[in-house]
């Protein structure tokens, strides 16, 4: 995973909550069998209204997403995160996320923003006057800077060392490999395994 | 955090005692039990897992299903297709290649995910349980700490057996009162998502108690549980009591002789101490509920079937409105129209919130002796191939028949529609499963979320109503 420090880019105003993973990307391209592709497939069937805020020009290489509360709720779905890294996104911001999107988020190095309501609707207002404008993600500081705008920012201090070093969880829990075995050997041998068992009744 | 010596909840007992490793101001290392795979969510973690040359550490902790790809009306073609196709066909390789037991298509053990695991027995009192699908949650009608995960995370349990999660937050929900008749799980748990919304329990567990949950089957606290996720929580669970340990004696994977007593005596420590506290509490009386639908296009913008659309015009909240306005739109509905004159075009009875025998039942009583609306198109789908077999058993399917409506093989169907059921662009549903969202069953599909025998009373009249309304 590539480290993340601080991020300068375009963002793009969505204007819109409780925006589930459903509408990020549409489960009929959940037949992808790679990480690679989703991007195409983004906001699949928003992107046919002409209007829709990611078929403006002036956002096509935005790298950061300004969301209203609720982002990717829903379905577990990680290709929802791919889809919007697939399409060059660095961060999301919303005032609120789905908890497993969260987490599929740092799993991919998505920086998840959590800002407030205001904060929300003021970046929106700064980006929707000036496209490109240069918005700021700094993870170190826990800072989103927009022209004169400053907003803090909270996040897990784990989350962050591990996405600011782009470690990945599996070899963190690797260094753990006895500790597990040592807990294995004190599991109930009752507790039920998955291999064939008695007929169906 | 250690684990507290004060009274603790359920949900805090299970995590306790699945700790591997605590660190300060780290996420803990949870041991999971039963790792679940279904094939739509899972061919970039195997790939992962191969690009890192590692391998599965306990292929006996974990089992594959096949069932949001697999068709419903003849499973002995192969999968037109190609995509989905290729999905199931690596889900077979995979599964091969570490050693993990699989489910097939047309095995007697085949199904939904989340129907197929309670159902041999595989969720038990106090295990954590994880997959790669947000419905996880229904397994928590167990006592389970059951919840979903995403991709990488898949193969970090793959590689491990572990998850690296930060503590959950407690959240009660106590249902007073009993159910009237007439009115179902579904309905009880589509009014809580109405009350508390959908982010209602981000971050929590919630824990249903009180004498209507107790009340509940086993099928009727899964629906419950199923729909947790839906009010924004991470995982619901219901405390185990008799009627758990009722269903789960002589399933499949359940112990047996001198194994029963030994998890029994275990199972029954899995209970919240008096005194726990709650970072949550909503209390909720059942007995004066009535059917509950959806109007809009996420699980909370919903309302009793005898009343109306909602108004954006009358809603406080500047996002809700706009929310309410653009649903509207979509579901192509006007602000005030009662619910019961909105016609259906098909019916979707299935899934792994409705898709057990019970919902089988509940529809099948409306429908005896009825048939099915002109113009409107029912999918009928058991949540797993028992289901199907016991349906026939009790000769549901007969009657399902004469009322004009085939009993198909079991699957995810029209829930997801990713397998070839799915709506065209401005048809309308009355679903039983879980999500209202735009485009879930098929692009422009337009779903109302409904229990099973308000769907099968809407089939009969072609429009939204309860089955009391086809007797008047
Ligand atoms: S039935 Fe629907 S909600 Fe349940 S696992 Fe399948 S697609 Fe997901």
């Amino acid at each position: 995973m590539e480290p993340f420090t601080v991020h300068v880019g375009r963002a793009v105003p969505l204007r819109r909550t409780n925006v589930d993973t459903d509408q990020i990307i549409p489960v009929r391209f959940l037949t992808r069998s790679s990480i690679a592709g989703y991007g195409e497939n983004l906001f699949n069937d928003w992107r046919d209204d002409p209007d829709f805020v990611l078929n403006d020009p002036r956002f096509t290489d935005a790298s950061i997403l300004v969301a209203g509360t609720d982002f990717g709720i829903g379905s577990s779905r990680e290709s929802a995160v791919w889809a919007l890294t697939g399409r060059g996104f660095k961060a999301v911001l919303s005032p609120r996320f789905g908890d497993i999107f969260y987490g599929n988020a740092l799993s991919n190095g998505l920086l998840p923003v959590t800002v407030d309501e205001a904060a929300t609707k003021a970046l929106w207002e700064l980006i929707e006057r000036d496209p490109s404008l240069a918005v700021t993600i700094d993870l170190g500081a826990k800072q989103v800077r927009a022209a004169s705008l400053a907003v803090p920012f909270e996040i897990d201090s784990h989350a962050r060392w591990r996405l600011m070093h782009g470690l990945d969880d599996v070899s963190l829990t690797e260094h753990h490999t006895a500790r597990i075995a040592d807990y294995e050997s004190r599991r109930r041998p009752t507790m039920p395994t998955t291999g064939r068992r008695r007929e169906v009744s | 955090m250690t684990a507290s010596a004060g009274p603790r909840t359920l949900a805090d007992k299970v995590w306790d005692s699945h700790v591997v490793r605590q660190a300060e101001s780290e996420p803990d290392l949870l041991y999971i039990d039963l790792h679940l795979l279904h094939e739509l969510n899972t061919p970039v973690s195997f790939d992962l897992l191969r690009e890192s040359g590692r391998t599965v550490r306990r292929p006996d902790l974990t089992l594959g299903t096949e069932d949001h790809n697999t068709p419903t009306k003849d499973i002995t073609k192969v999968i037109e297709d190609h995509a989905a196709r290729h999905q199931v066909e690596l889900m077979r390789s995979n599964c091969e290649q570490f050693g993990i037991e699989l489910h097939r298509l047309g095995d007697e053990r085949q199904g939904i995910v989340h129907v197929i695991a309670p159902e041999l027995g595989l969720a038990q009192p106090g295990m954590t349980i994880v997959c790669c699908d947000s419905h996880t949650t229904t397994q928590g009608a167990f006592g389970a700490l059951a919840f979903g995960i995403g991709t990488s995370q898949v193969a970090h349990v793959l590689a491990t057996q572990t998850l690296r999660m930060g503590r959950m937050k407690n959240m009660r929900v106590t249902v007073n009162g009993a159910l009237p008749a007439g009115v179902s799980t579904k309905d009880l748990v589509l009014a809580l998502i109405h009350e508390v919304g959908t982010a209602g329990g981000q971050g929590h567990v919630i824990e249903y108690c009180g004498s209507a949950i107790e009340g509940l089957s086993m099928e009727g606290r899964m629906t419950v549980c199923n729909m947790s996720v839906e009010a924004g929580a991470r995982a619901g669970m219901v405390a185990p009591d008799e009627t758990t340990f009722a269903y789960l004696k002589g399933r499949p994977h359940a112990p047996t002789g001198a194994d029963w007593k030994v998890e029994l005596a275990e199972w029954r420590t899995f209970r919240t101490d008096p005194g726990a506290v709650f970072d949550r509490e909503v209390v909720f009386d059942a007995s004066t509920l009535s059917p509950f639908v959806t109007w809009g296009t996420n699980p909370a913008q919903s309302v009793r079937l005898d009343g109306v659309v909602a108004d954006p015009a009358e809603l406080d909240d500047p996002a809700a409105r706009q929310a309410a306005r653009r649903a509207l739109d979509y579901m192509g509905l006007a602000p005030g129209t009662a619910m019961r004159d909105i016609g259906v075009d098909a019916v979707f009875i299935g899934s792994c919130t409705n898709g057990r025998i019970e919902d089988l039942r509940a529809a099948a009583e409306v429908l005896d002796g009825r048939s099915v609306a002109d113009g409107v198109e029912v999918v009928l789908v058991p949540g797993s191939e028992s289901v199907r077999r016991q349906a026939m058993d009790e000769g549901l399917d007969r009657v399902f028949e004469k009322a004009g409506i085939q009993l198909r093989y079991p699957g995810c169907s029209m829930c997801a529609a990713v397998n070839e059921d799915r709506l065209r662009a401005g048809q309308r549903a009355a679903s039983t499963n879980n999500r209202n969202f735009e485009g879930r069953q098929g692009k422009g599909s337009r779903t109302h979320v409904v229990s099973p025998a308000v769907a099968a009373a809407s089939a009969v009249a072609g429009r939204l109503c309860s089955p009391e309304d086809l007797e008047a």
